[in-house]
């Protein structure tokens, strides 16, 4: 049994060690908002939170989650504080920049989005590049994603000032 | 006079088609299911099948394409509620499974708005009228005095919502086909939501993690599998296999031998375990043994050299085009400008990768799997399981990406026969190098280009000959057209080539690359045959254009006279050539053309039209790149994309600037960055290590630029891919004086060229 904290709440898992937790998330635990796209840590569909850091899980073994704090797509907003129903900063940006096309690769994007973020809170055209390299858009939204990530940033610098 | 192979690619010309060869006309009408998301089919008035108003005022639209990123049903359902006279706040939509009520089901082609624009119209027209009919007999006031607006009926002061005249049982009345062709739709001046803003309904969905894809589903009792891949695609036979070790692995369950009567699945074993993670182990654990196998010492070097020998043979393949005596010409002529352009093997990569959930559900088998073309595949998989098709479902989910690759679902049948020999609900998925091997990539293709000018530069004689898979002879042969001069054609494999450009005697030569099909499935890759055929066409204007010491923006537009065959025709493609010369004179303008050769040394830029997909649904883009390139190491920086765009009415403009977006960078990261070859049967680059689309950091700057105007609407997911490989070669050429003719343009090819 691997025992972990899943969006805020103590979950247990009886899979072997070596399973990723892309597919514990997904198949024990329905938690189908991450995505499984190449397997090998290229594309990023797969990205969650492990400790507020953004992680590929399709590359992450369960084993080396024991106790750890996970965060996917469905728990990002109540990570950030936000109540039931309302959306993550970084969602509600993604939703004015209209940025998803088939979404597929949207909540590894978003993932990894908040964790540049967190990083750079006011990320550079280049910061922006290098941050989300690792997450491929096949629908090639990037233009959009760029562009929300500016708001979400614009948007943290307006709350803070009032 | 211009002769043209018998088809023009029109929604009656797929209708009709349809009808003799594959249609899903077999099945039950009760055949209907729940939507993933929860979603039910609307209820209340339903003048025709397209939606239902009911009681509380909610409009549902019934879609019947896939969503695969383009927000369709936002698209389609505007189109209905302009003519509805609709509030928009009132309308939502549902995506349909397959019921024979909804018509042929196929999404692609860019087809979409275009194909479904005057039957949406005139549905939400009907409503309209019949509204209109019923709120003025409730009111008591003459039919004529009264209007829609909003969701309502109106007349002076008084006013009766949609809702309330459904609530009353006051509105039941139903449309004939004929009643509804007669339809006369408002004139432009009247449109309220067409051309203008909105937001994408299916957006929210995507980014909380709550859209259900393909993948996504879970069915109990149902069972994890991974397929296990022969060597090549055709003609493998499994010899003998070995379980022992995949028996170790905790949760394998067993391994089927796939015995497919479709023949789609030629050497498949598929592991069945309790996790995926299991079944997948277990297969990489199994041991198997294959005998027979096609092409599979094939490489893409040998199938170049087939299609280069086919184009250069005058006698292979068939005639797609003719107009005049090109020959006369040609031998007459004391210069031929020639070309021989290329494309390399190109892969969808669509991000969720190969799946599908197959199950029984009493008499009725179901599938839920994202698809692009479900009167396609539904009757492919009611044979593998030996099942009259009206007793075959296929459920609706979002698709994590199509890009051509889900028209045909190969994929569903190995899931449906693992299903059906283990008597329980199997949930299938491809591992990414899986789905990579047994793609349908877009063949590699080779094209030939003679064309012949006077001292002006008016363009005397054109020939173009094309050899590459033809991708509708295996999956769809109905939709194959006849030859001018005999022998058949896949339009779908040489649309574009007939282009818009004033010539005087042109001919278009198609030839089906057998070799390509002894050795792989060709497929349709987002842009299909204009994303090469324009590839040729457009290089090589330039290269004439370059020859004659002319600009090539003005060299190209003083072939647009917009005249004959080029004057184009009411609704779809109304003003023809003139249409792609104002795009390119806007594009001109926008990008400072006239001002490129004030860039810095080793910067160009370079430009193309193209009105893809199709003449019968003609997009107008004029694209204009500028690249830098370094001389030493071959590295070519794109650094801007303009494009000016003539698609009609938009029905979601910012849906419409988003495809744009979108398939511009396409068109990009096919001409740089991605591509991959053949090796031994199979694509060299099975992963996202390798295979190496555009990220992130190569995105160009974008300058789209829209032409307002309310014409027909065309097509968008795929035109804008289509112009800027050429764009993009063009601009290597007049940065560095090299000629690429061969894509993906990769450094060492902009190195070999800078050399020769």
């Amino acid at each position: 049994m691997i025992k972990f904290t899943l969006n805020e709440r103590t979950v247990e898992v009886d899979v072997p060690g070596d399973t990723p937790l892309l597919w514990v998330l997904r198949d024990e635990l329905g938690m189908t908002g991450t995505k499984f796209g190449c397997g090998i840590a290229q594309c990023g569909a797969c990205t969650v939170h492990v400790y507020g850091q953004a992680r590929r899980s399709c590359v992450t073994p369960i084993s080396t989650i024991e106790g750890a704090d996970v965060t996917t797509i469905e728990g990002l907003a109540a990570s950030a504080g936000m109540d039931k129903d309302e959306l993550h900063p970084v969602q509600t940006a993604w939703i004015e920049a209209q940025a998803p096309q088939c979404g597929y690769c949207q909540s590894g994007q978003i993932m990894q989005a908040v964790a540049l973020l967190s990083e750079s809170p006011e990320p550079t055209d280049e910061e922006i590049s290098a941050g989300m390299a690792g997450n491929l858009c096949r629908c090639m939204a990037y233009v959009r994603i760029r562009k929300a990530i500016k708001l979400a940033a614009a948007a943290r610098i307006e709350g803070n000032k009032q | 006079m211009t002769q043209h192979s018998n088809f023009t690619m029109t929604r009656r010309w797929f209708l009709a088609l349809a009808g003799a060869g594959v249609t899903t006309g077999m099945l039950s009408s009760l055949a209907f299911a729940r939507a993933p998301v929860g979603q039910t089919l609307g209820e209340g008035f339903q003048p025709t099948v397209w939606y239902a108003i009911a009681a509380d005022g909610k409009i549902t639209m019934h879609i019947h394409m896939a969503e695969m990123g383009q927000h369709v049903g936002t698209a389609l359902s505007r189109i209905i509620a302009e003519e509805l006279e609709a509030d928009w706040d009132d309308v939502e939509f549902v995506h349909v499974d397959t019921d024979p009520k909804w018509g042929y089901m196929l999404t692609g082609g860019s087809w979409s708005v275009n194909h479904n624009f005057f039957a949406f119209s005139r549905a939400g027209a009907a409503g309209r009228m019949a509204l209109i009919e019923a709120g003025a007999r409730e009111m008591g006031v003459p039919a004529e005095e009264c209007m829609a607006r909003e969701s309502k009926v109106i007349h002076g002061e008084q006013s009766i919502s949609y809702g309330e005249l459904v609530a009353r049982g006051a509105v039941d009345r139903q449309f004939s086909k004929e009643e509804l062709k007669a339809i006369k739709l408002k004139p432009a001046s009247e449109r309220r939501l067409l051309n203008r803003d909105t937001v994408a309904r299916d957006v929210p969905a995507k980014v909380d993690g709550s859209a259900i894809y393909g993948i996504d589903r879970t069915i109990e009792g149902m069972v994890y599998a991974r397929p296990v891949m022969p060597p090549v695609r055709f003609g493998s036979k499994v010899k003998n296999w070995d379980d022992t070790a995949a028996k170790a692995v905790p949760g394998y369950i067993q391994t089927v031998e796939i015995d497919d009567p479709t023949n789609t699945c030629q050497g498949w074993l598929v592991v069945v375990a309790k996790s995926w993670t299991a079944a997948s182990k277990a297969v990489d654990l199994l041991s198997v043994t294959w005998e027979g196998g096609s092409g599979k010492e094939t490489n893409e070097a040998e199938l170049l050299a087939e299609g280069e020998r086919l184009v250069n043979d005058g006698t292979a393949g068939s005639l797609f085009m003719l107009e005049g005596e090109p020959d006369t010409v040609l031998e007459a002529a004391e210069k031929v400008h020639e070309g021989l352009y290329q494309t390399h093997t190109v892969l969808h990569m669509q991000l969720e990768p190969g799946n599908a959930l197959v199950w029984q559900d009493g008499n009725t088998w179901r599938v839920h799997a994202g698809n692009q073309w479900q009167s396609l595949t539904l009757p492919l998989v009611a044979k593998a399981l030996d099942i009259d098709p009206a007793n075959l479902v296929f459920e609706t989910s979002y698709l994590g990406g199509g890009f051509g690759r889900r028209l045909f679902c190969d994929f569903v049948v190995p899931a449906a026969l693992t299903a059906k020999a283990i008597g329980r609900p199997v949930k299938m998925v491809m591992a990414r190098p899986d789905d990579a091997q047994f793609d349908c990539p877009r063949s590699p293709t080779v094209q030939k280009v003679r064309s012949v000018t006077d001292q002006s530069g008016a363009m005397r004689a054109y020939d173009h000959a094309c050899a590459s898979g033809w991708s509708t002879a295996p999956i769809a042969p109905a939709f194959l057209a006849d030859g001018i001069n005999g022998g058949k054609v896949d339009p779908f494999s040489i649309s574009g080539a007939d282009h818009w450009y004033t010539v005087e005697t042109m001919r278009v030569r198609t030839a089906k690359n057998e070799k390509v099909h002894d050795t792989f499935l060709p497929g349709n890759l987002r842009s299909v045959a204009p994303g090469y055929t324009l590839w040729a066409v457009e290089t090589h204007m330039d290269e004439v254009a370059n020859t004659l010491g002319q600009d090539p923006a003005a060299f190209r537009r003083s072939l647009l006279n917009a005249a004959g065959r080029n004057a184009g025709e009411a609704p779809h493609a109304v003003g023809g050539a003139a249409r792609l010369r104002e795009v390119l004179d806007r594009v001109v303008e926008k990008s400072e053309w006239a001002k490129r050769e004030d860039l810095p040394e080793g910067t160009g830029m370079g430009i193309s039209i193209t009105a893809g997909q199709e003449r019968a649904m003609p997009t107008w883009i004029a694209t204009v790149a500028q690249v830098r390139v370094d001389r030493d190491t071959g590295e070519v920086t794109l650094e801007h994309l303009w494009a000016s765009i003539d698609a009609g009415t938009l029905a979601h403009p910012d849906g419409a600037l988003a495809q744009a977006e979108g398939a511009l960078l396409w068109g990009a990261s096919m001409a740089i960055h991605e591509g991959t070859e053949i090796e031994n049967g199979l694509p060299r680059d099975q992963n996202l290590d390798t295979y190496t689309p555009m990220r992130m950091h190569q995105v160009p700057e974008l300058h789209i630029d829209f032409v307002a105007n309310d014409y027909m609407p065309v097509g968008l997911g795929e035109p804008g891919v289509i112009g800027v490989a050429p764009a993009i070669g063009n601009a290597i050429f007049h940065a560095t004086g090299a000629r690429l003719r061969s894509i993906p343009m990769r450094p060492q090819d902009v190195l070999k060229a800078l050399e020769s």
